[in-house]
């Protein structure tokens, strides 16, 4: 049978393709949405970022929380 | 000469026109160094993430620059000495964005959600980013679901033979798993 007992959605990065969002230290909203309810960096592997943009993603939720745009931590 | 972008945070108990002057000296400093600043925004009094020096709010403001290494180093040990500024940060860009930033574009939007109490209007900015994302895996999963649909007639074909000369096409199903 060629029907898998967990079929998985083929997932595609939401930073690539046409009109995809450019990842910038100042899009707060953006941001928001690849860190948990906690503040933490959610992992590329929840959210099918590549490990490219990951990268990219990482680097700019650091620098807004060096500004205050996004906690380190919430208790 | 290379391009940055400089965020720093002001004390929330001055005033904006004292952030602009504060930005003005900032830009003073650079222009003598052989600098330029391209662009300037204001973000205004935002709450911060966080307590800094004690302060729950911040005046924002963004620096495009232009300048040499030196002039740059010039600004930083500036607002570091400058009691008004709570924290900067500068970053080296591959190209400045020409209009204005999200920041400003984000609070625009939020005075119109002010004004009209429509929380309705903030909906298609954060619409047009998701589409991107669920529109792609669903193209996807349509192409996936169609050989899967051409497949399951071909077995249902298959197993009818099988149903005619066994009793349960289900038991059948089960030794070929095994």
């Amino acid at each position: 049978m060629s029907r898998r007992p967990f079929f998985r959605r083929p997932k595609s990065c939401p930073f690539s393709g046409d009109n995809a969002p450019k990842i910038d230290y100042k899009n707060v909203k953006l941001l928001q949405r690849f860190t948990s309810e906690r503040g933490k960096i959610v992992p590329s592997r929840i959210t099918a970022v590549s490990a490219k943009k990951q990268r990219e993603l990482a680097t700019a939720i650091k620098r807004a929380r060096n500004l205050a745009l996004l906690p380190f931590l919430i208790n | 000469m290379p391009l940055y972008e400089s965020v720093y945070i002001a004390r929330p108990d001055i005033s904006a026109t004292q952030v602009e002057t504060l930005t003005a000296v900032m830009t003073k400093i650079l222009e003598e160094n052989g600098g330029k600043v391209t662009k300037d925004e204001y973000w205004g009094l935002k709450s911060l993430a966080y307590r800094i020096k004690k302060n729950r709010k911040g005046h924002y403001s963004l620096l495009n620059i232009d300048c040499p290494a030196a002039a740059l180093t010039e600004m930083e040990r500036n607002m570091r000495l400058h009691e008004d500024v709570l924290r900067y940060m500068s970053v080296r860009v591959d190209e400045h964005e020409e209009e204005p930033s999200v920041m400003m574009q984000s609070k625009s939007s939020r005075d119109d959600r002010d004004r009209d109490r429509d929380r309705g209007r903030d909906r298609p900015k954060t619409e047009t980013a998701a589409p991107a994302a669920s529109a792609a895996p669903a193209a996807s999963e349509a192409t996936a679901a169609a050989p899967e649909a051409v497949e399951a007639p071909a077995a249902a074909a298959s197993e009818a033979p099988a149903a005619s000369e066994e009793s349960a096409p289900a038991a059948d199903d089960k030794d070929t798993k095994e």
